[in-house]
């Protein structure tokens, strides 16, 4: 494959007749423009549908609890349904193999104060896990930890937008706020990707909530990252396991969706990657049908080139190059045209899809087009085979023609 | 150099076919210098295109430099025509887009020799027929006589046993013509055995020995007033 002198040939063939080998390779140029802009935008969606869900961690699930509406073992509908310590105690315990993060939760509406500064916030009550299931990211300071839970503590984490209401542009770290009337200490700011609402808000430890606002056990919500390494099949069945159990213990109808329901991401991320999957499927169908449209293209093309070529192949002939030494040289000139033609292509599609950025995400959903490295390289299979299949036929067709015909003078 | 023993050969037209060569008997030493004389449709082309291992005959025997041509597949005629023959076209056929220079040096690729010593022989071959300034000129800016000494030049530069001429004067008027005809006469001078076709009486009464053909058959076998002049 690798003959300097062949390859100068073929340099000179190609710079010789350069509007030629442009117009051979225009076809694969545009075949893989297509293609590439059609898998980025595949990708984008892919992007836009993973990131609807960045709020929380995708291995999350949730069991809330509302009121029966049906009745159940000689209750009646309309009972309140109040989640405590034990239930999340039980949950946590039983399923332990299961579970990689977890976390209670109490919604509170309290007023925040420092100094003139006043709102009223949405205040969670939680464990130091909730960090990771609501992928809280911590601007300065820390998250809330084991210690302030044991020793229930007085702090606060604040989100940055009630940060800048109470504080402006000033420093919170370290300062104490008035919630609900008690002093607490702000032990750390955080963002989230969630959007204002997440970031309009902030976190206490759950037990000092316990203690100070009811002194009960109560909770509203229990939250569980379950396992990473259960399958997505696996991560359904556990919620199901879930739930059917919380209603048992809970003296709850089996199919009370109401009064009892766990939320899990296992369902959205199935669903998510179904609908991937036949997004790629048709996606891959059409790049295909496009490639080997341009495949047949640059054939076409080549068998026109070998025609107008045909004298130049007769006296090469005639001055002792071999059928097989004719095949190479125009293989590998349709090769090289194709894949430099094809990564044309493909660069140009690359800098339109970074062009293009986030700048349809608002109306067509569709988030940080790429193409990745892997689909890259196999391109670059792709191309180099396909060149190979565009130029045999044409170089099958030049290594047959007999100098005699070609050199017959006109 | 060229033993030619019942030569036949015909073409298929349609359900018929064509006799062109009917039964040809010829024996070329080294060294000479002979003109194949005929009309068209004679088949003085197609005798050529045999000698030249273009085409193959269908009946008879050809022996080149001693060794009997059969079942030549394309690869081994290629290798032969490579080693043995060198071909000057009417048309000159030099390829379009490699200068003079490269035109020269293209036989010496397909002999599997590196660019510096092709580029030197070439350049040699190119001194010899007086074109060494023209060397990196396209054959397009290059006269019709000037075209074909390129296409000698290329023809001598593998040192072939044989160099095979149709119609070398064809395209040229009478001056170029006794020029080009000079440089085949130096070529036969130094021991090259030249094989000329033509129709032109002046050009192969320039050569040593003219071969008339007609309807496919050797009317004629004749030394010219040169070799006798020797």
């Amino acid at each position: 494959m690798f003959d300097v002198d062949r390859w100068r040939e073929i340099f000179q063939s190609i710079n010789k007749n350069r509007l030629r080998s442009v117009m051979s390779g225009f076809t694969v140029a545009f075949a893989i423009l297509l293609f590439t802009l059609l898998f980025g935008v595949a990708s984008g969606l892919g992007n836009f549908f993973k990131s609807a869900f960045a709020d929380d961690a995708q291995n999350m699930m949730f069991v809330r609890v509302w009121k029966t509406t049906k009745p159940y073992k000689g209750l009646q509908t309309g009972r309140a349904i109040q989640l405590k310590n034990t239930d999340y105690n039980y949950v946590t315990e039983e399923y332990e193999d299961q579970i990689q993060y977890q976390s209670a939760r109490i919604y509170k509406n309290f007023s925040i104060k420092y100094k003139n500064e006043a709102s009223t916030y949405n205040v969670r009550a939680v464990h130091p896990d909730h960090q990771f299931l609501e992928k809280t990211m911590m601007d300065q300071g820390r998250y809330l930890n084991n210690r302030d839970l044991r020793e229930k503590s007085k702090v606060i984490v604040i989100g940055r937008l009630v940060k800048k209401d109470l504080f402006g542009e000033k420093p919170a770290l370290g300062k104490r706020v008035n919630v609900n009337g008690s002093s607490f200490l702000i032990i750390g700011i955080f963002s989230d990707e969630g959007g204002d609402n997440e970031e309009r808000m902030a976190y206490i430890p759950v037990t000092t909530a316990q203690m100070m606002y009811g002194n009960n056990d109560y909770i509203n919500q229990i939250n569980l990252g379950y396992n990473p390494s259960l399958s997505t099949d696996a991560a359904i069945a556990f919620g199901k396991k879930v739930e059917r159990d919380m209603r048992k213990r809970l003296n709850i109808h089996p199919d009370d969706q109401s009064a009892l329901s766990v939320r899990n991401m296992a369902e959205a991320n199935k669903f998510v990657g179904i609908l991937m999957f036949a997004l790629f499927l048709i996606i891959g169908f059409i790049g295909s049908g496009t490639l080997v449209a341009g495949i047949i293209g640059i054939s076409n093309i080549m068998i026109f080139v070998i025609k107008e070529r045909t004298k130049e192949f007769g006296i090469r002939k005639a001055l002792g190059a071999t059928p097989g030494s004719i095949v190479r040289m125009v293989v590998q000139e349709s090769v090289l045209i194709t894949t430099l033609a094809g990564y044309f292509g493909l660069t140009l599609g690359t800098y339109i899809l970074t062009a293009i950025g986030n700048s349809l995400e608002e109306q067509y959903f569709i988030k940080d087009p790429s193409v990745s490295p892997g689909i890259v390289i196999g391109a670059t299979v792709v191309l180099i085979i396909s060149g190979l299949i565009a130029g045999y036929v044409p170089a099958k067709r030049a290594a047959r023609i007999k100098p005699i015909e070609a050199l017959r003078a006109d | 150099m060229i033993k030619i023993e019942n030569l036949h050969k015909s073409y298929p037209i349609g359900k018929d076919s064509l006799h062109v060569l009917k039964g040809i008997d010829l024996h070329i030493k080294e060294g000479e210098f002979v003109s194949i004389m005929g009309s068209s449709g004679s088949g003085k082309s197609t005798l050529l295109n045999i000698v030249g291992l273009l085409d193959i005959h269908d009946a008879g025997n050809y022996y080149l430099n001693g060794q009997l041509i059969k079942d030549l597949n394309e690869k081994k005629a290629a290798i032969l025509r490579n080693k043995f023959l060198g071909f000057v076209f009417q048309s000159f056929n030099l390829i379009s887009y490699k200068t003079a220079l490269e035109n020269v040096a293209l036989p010496l690729y397909y002999k599997g020799i590196n660019k510096k010593e092709r580029l030197k022989v070439a350049m040699d071959y190119l001194d010899k027929v007086g074109l060494k300034d023209w060397a990196s000129h396209l054959p397009n800016e290059l006269s019709g006589g000037q075209k074909q000494r390129v296409a000698i030049a290329r023809a001598l530069v593998t040192n072939p046993k044989v160099v095979l001429a149709d119609e070398p004067t064809g395209a040229l008027d009478t001056t170029t013509t006794d020029s080009v005809m000079d440089l085949l006469k130096d070529i036969n001078d130094e021991g090259m055995t030249v094989f000329v076709i033509t129709h032109e009486e002046e050009v192969a009464n320039q050569t040593k020995r003219i071969v008339r053909l007609r309807d496919g058959v050797i009317i004629n076998d004749t030394l010219t007033k040169v070799a006798k002049a020797l």
